[in-house]
């Protein structure tokens, strides 16, 4: 390629890349490539705005709630004053945060993992049967969380929980599972959180290579045992992935466990499943709303708010650790 | 002799070559014919194959070479929408009759694959994969099937001391004798192989091509390849596939020198394929 003059560009040249050369020697200078550059530019700059709204949210947090939480903040209850940041704890919350999230995730994790194994192992792709499973799965993500919660309450706690009690003290007409509990608060949760796990798990059981399940049932395994022992292993890091995200969607919900099982107070700590509960979310939601005096509530409320997401952080960091323990234990069997 | 670009493929019935058997037929395919939905990938096809011989399956991408060997083990299962017409007798027993056990049927028959595909998991549990299936659990006795299994791939001198490695961190060459060691564990009596040297290089290749005539000893193996010169490095016997359709079949020397039919003759000679 010759260097025409009217090529030629006031530009600065660019580094030019060595052994090209035309028959001339020498390169015709780059043009100014302003969609690169506006496109760059776009890109950086959608980034720096996410990194820049999430700092100033996670920095006020932490500027305005650290200083508030004390050991004395989180070890006791709400006892003597709900709304006094100096003597209000919010112990209950957080027992009750964590066990519901917990809760939800052993729930959750095996119902997941078995509806993704059916639909990759062993439904047939091009079924009507499969393709409207999948759809469901999908529009389950798309409702609204208060959905789920109405839900909870009218399956789990009315029908659920009523039953229970009908079969359990017939005639008696006690109340013991047929009224909000921390059992169907985790529930209801579990139920908003599968397609969660349903997505990551198919997913990383798809990444698996088809060769691999090929190699083992011409070996003369069962397609029980290709996935128990070739399939499963391969896709517990996709699996974990999935527990990590439904856990940091869970942590933060208050719209399901509203009518399932959250409490405004209570003077103990839940003792068993068909216990309510205190919830670091929803206590949020009262602070801030509930108070008599918004200026003195409003360093609880910052610290409540921090508390909570270190919480949902320290579950994760719990999760991420476990699947890099099982990743290496992947490995050293090998 | 002139028309190159298209041959036409005139087809009559195959030119089995009945008399040239060797040894006892082990492995019978009658009037099969295979469907994916609506379309036939085998039209009609019948051979015969001789127990303890190397039987090459040779043709253009697409001919149902592959397919059929696939229904030896019944690997067809797998996929949605396959429909077989006629019969694949081992041993005289139609194995897609209900009474027969698959998992018993893929014990007989191994089957090594085109893309080498060890487990990821240690070359020692790669090879006792298929063993531990069948429910040999002693260490001495897996540890001496292991280690015939693998001597008879021709890679226990390179691997003997890294057992616990695992299997993903060999060659390619080493990674598909490996997958032939896990395949002969478990002491099938065919193997069947597919294109298992397309993806090595010369040396891999002729490593794995010693290893099959060494393994045909033991045991009965088929094995689908592109690449004409192996087939008749390796092979007895040799069947020529076009568009599912069986052309020829007959001894590897035959079918490469005095080929019967005309479109075998055009591709064993490179004019076409």
């Amino acid at each position: 390629m010759t260097a025409s003059p009217g090529a030629m560009h006031p530009a600065p040249p660019v580094p030019q890349p060595p052994g090209a050369t035309g028959p001339s020697g020498r390169f015709r200078a780059a043009r100014w490539d302003w969609v690169s550059t506006l496109g760059t530019g776009a890109t950086g700059l959608a980034t720096v705005l996410i990194i820049a709204i999430l700092g100033v949210i996670l920095g006020n947090i932490i500027v305005n709630g650290v200083q508030f939480v004390s050991w004395h903040f989180i070890t006791t209850g709400t006892a003597s004053d709900m709304f006094d940041v100096n003597k209000a704890g919010i112990l209950p919350m957080i027992v009750g945060t964590s066990a519901r999230v917990i809760l939800m995730t052993i729930f959750v994790l095996p119902a997941g993992v078995l509806t993704a194994i059916y639909l990759t192992e062993y439904a047939r792709t091009t079924s009507k049967f499969t393709r409207v499973i999948r759809g469901a799965v999908n529009n389950l993500a798309g409702v609204p969380s208060i959905v789920f919660g109405l839900f909870g309450a009218g399956f789990f706690v009315r029908f659920v929980g009523r039953g229970m009690d009908a079969a359990l003290y017939p005639g008696k007409g006690v109340t013991v599972w047929g009224q909000p509990a921390l059992l169907w608060a985790s529930a209801t949760l579990a139920v908003m959180t599968l397609p969660v796990v349903i997505v990551a798990t198919e997913e990383s059981l798809r990444a698996i290579p088809q060769g691999l399940r090929e190699a083992s049932l011409a070996l003369g395994a069962t397609k029980l045992e290709t996935i128990r022992k070739i399939v499963l292993p391969q896709a517990v890091p996709g699996i974990m992935t999935g527990a990590i995200l439904a856990i940091s969607r869970a942590a933060g919900e208050v719209a399901p466990i509203l009518f399932t099982g959250a409490a405004y107070f209570m003077a103990d700590l839940p003792r068993s499943l068909h216990d309510q509960f205190m919830d670091l979310g929803y206590h949020v939601f009262i602070l801030s709303t509930q108070s008599p005096n918004v200026d003195k509530t409003r360093p609880l409320l910052y610290a409540t708010v921090f508390v909570l997401l270190a919480l949902t952080f320290a579950l994760n960091v719990v999760a991420v650790f476990i699947r890099a323990n099982l990743r290496k234990k992947a490995r050293q069997n090998h | 002799m002139t028309d190159v670009k298209v041959p036409k493929i005139t087809v009559s019935a195959p030119a089995t070559a009945g008399p040239l058997r060797t040894s006892p037929t082990l492995l019978e395919v009658v009037e099969l014919s295979l469907f994916y939905g609506a379309t036939q990938a085998l039209k009609n096809i019948s051979l015969e194959i001789g127990e303890k011989v190397v039987t090459a399956f040779i043709g253009p991408s697409g001919c149902g070479k592959s397919t059929l060997l696939r229904c030896f083990n019944r690997m067809n299962d797998l996929i949605d929408n396959v429909r077989i017409e006629g019969q694949v007798l081992i041993a005289d027993q139609d194995i897609n009759s209900p009474e027969v056990d698959v998992i018993e049927l893929r014990k007989r028959v191994g089957m090594v694959f085109q893309k080498s595909n060890p487990f990821p998991k240690s070359i020692y549990e790669n090879v006792s994969y298929g063993l531990r299936l069948q429910g040999v659990s002693g260490r001495t006795e897996l540890d001496g099937r292991i280690e015939e299994s693998l001597k008879q791939a021709a890679l226990w001198d390179e691997v003997k001391d890294r057992l616990h490695t695992s299997g993903l961190g060999l060659s390619g060459g080493q990674q598909q004798r490996l997958c032939i060691a896990r395949a002969i564990a478990i002491k099938p009596e065919i193997i069947l192989m597919d294109e298992p040297a397309s993806a090595l290089d010369p040396l891999a290749t002729a490593r794995i091509e010693e290893l099959i005539l060494e393994l045909k000893k033991d045991y009965t193996i088929v094995i689908v390849t592109h690449n004409m010169q192996q087939a008749a490095r390796i092979s007895d016997f040799t069947a020529f596939f076009y568009l599912g359709q069986l052309i020829e079949f007959g001894a590897t020397a035959k079918i490469f020198t005095h080929p019967a039919k005309k479109q075998t003759e055009d591709y064993v000679t490179g004019r076409f394929g």
